[in-house]
């Protein structure tokens, strides 16, 4: 009985892993860019995808709406952001963190990473919890208010996570672009150095601590937990049917214990607890009525 | 409440994008993004 669900684990990680591998292809689409050395410039750039994607990446066929947060945040109009706003509004209600588990080719990446066999950590409750904060703090800081009041003589600020965080832009923009370019190439310096120190730290941390970016650093992951609540998709958990095993707990990447936070901040709908639960407890779907909540509240 | 709140979330963003659109701020970030971010890769 176990194996089966082990089994119904493995093959429902293969889907996700070719749904990821599917949405990261798309959304960097412009393979020309790569070998070639430029970024797209059609229209579709003006798309603000859902998710962490540097628009400096060769292949990327949209915008990055963290980037394009701060931007607008940035700009010496000040205009409030509705556009990008609206879109991470309209995606975090309909999908919540889904995105993170199923469509961010960032996320992807950081599974892939966590897969090589080298010994895995497991912070002590209390570090894991505050550092867990730290992606609100950067999400405000970082993206919002820096941007917004950090700025210089004429008005305009400077996008504060994208140049000293994002190790998204980093890998994409730095290594896809301005290395094998060699005029941008010789323009890397001494915050290239540092970027690309956060970029290391990203990925030592992902190979040792599933989804380490998401868990602790990643601003849009924090602000689409906003919505992860009330968001339309949801995973629901049937306290009648639990038998009290655990395995979904022991199995979840972001080590959340379905039982008691389902529908919380660190979720990101990635499913495995719904694969590995022998009785069917934890369901997920797109919900239009409340009911689906009630079988959480109920408990 | 909560499920109002998603209708109420979902009308305020389809809104917003709208009301972006109108205002020229598709152009905007399009704009910005068919540039490349130096900040973005490491230079600044």
């Amino acid at each position: 009985m176990f194996a089966m669900h082990r089994n119904r684990l493995k093959k429902n990680g293969r889907i996700r892993s070719l749904i990821q591998l599917g949405f990261a292809a798309f959304l960097n689409g412009y393979a020309r860019g790569f070998w070639k050395g430029q970024i797209f410039t059609g229209q579709t750039k003006g798309v603000c995808v859902p998710v962490l994607n540097c628009y400096s990446c060769p292949g990327a066929l949209g915008a990055c709406p963290v980037g394009a947060m701060q931007a607008a945040l940035g700009d010496k109009k000040k205009p409030f952001p509705f556009y990008v706003l609206g879109t991470l509004m309209l995606f975090g209600v309909l999908f919540g963190r889904l995105l993170c588990g199923f469509v961010c080719p960032f996320g992807f990446l950081q599974d892939i990473l966590h897969k090589i066999p080298v010994p895995k950590i497991r912070l002590p409750q209390r570090v894991d919890r505050i550092l867990r904060g730290m992606k609100y703090v950067l999400l405000l800081l970082f993206v919002v208010l820096l941007p917004l009041m950090a700025v210089d003589r004429y008005g305009i600020s400077t996008p504060w996570f994208c140049k000293y965080i994002c190790p998204a832009g980093t890998l994409e923009g730095g290594v896809f672009l301005a290395i094998p370019d060699s005029r941008l190439r010789g323009l890397l310096g001494a915050l290239f150095t540092w970027k690309f120190g956060v970029l290391l730290f990203v990925i030592v941390g992902a190979m040792t601590i599933p989804r380490f970016f998401c868990r602790y650093f990643c601003p849009l992951g924090a602000f689409y937990a906003l919505f992860n609540r009330f968001s339309f998709y949801q995973m629901t958990y049937n306290h009648e049917k639990c038998v009290d095993c655990g395995k979904c707990e022991s199995v979840c990447p972001m080590e959340v214990n379905p039982i008691k936070e389902l529908d919380g901040f660190e979720c990101i709908r990635c499913g495995k607890c719904k694969d590995i639960c022998p009785s069917g407890a934890i369901e997920n779907g797109i919900m239009f009525t409340k009911e689906g909540k009630d079988k959480i509240f109920d408990k | 409440m909560i499920g109002k709140l998603k209708y109420i979330v979902l009308l305020l963003g389809v809104s917003f994008i709208v009301i972006g659109i109108t205002i020229g701020q598709y152009h905007t970030v399009m704009q910005k993004a068919v540039r490349i971010c130096l900040q973005c890769i490491g230079i600044g």
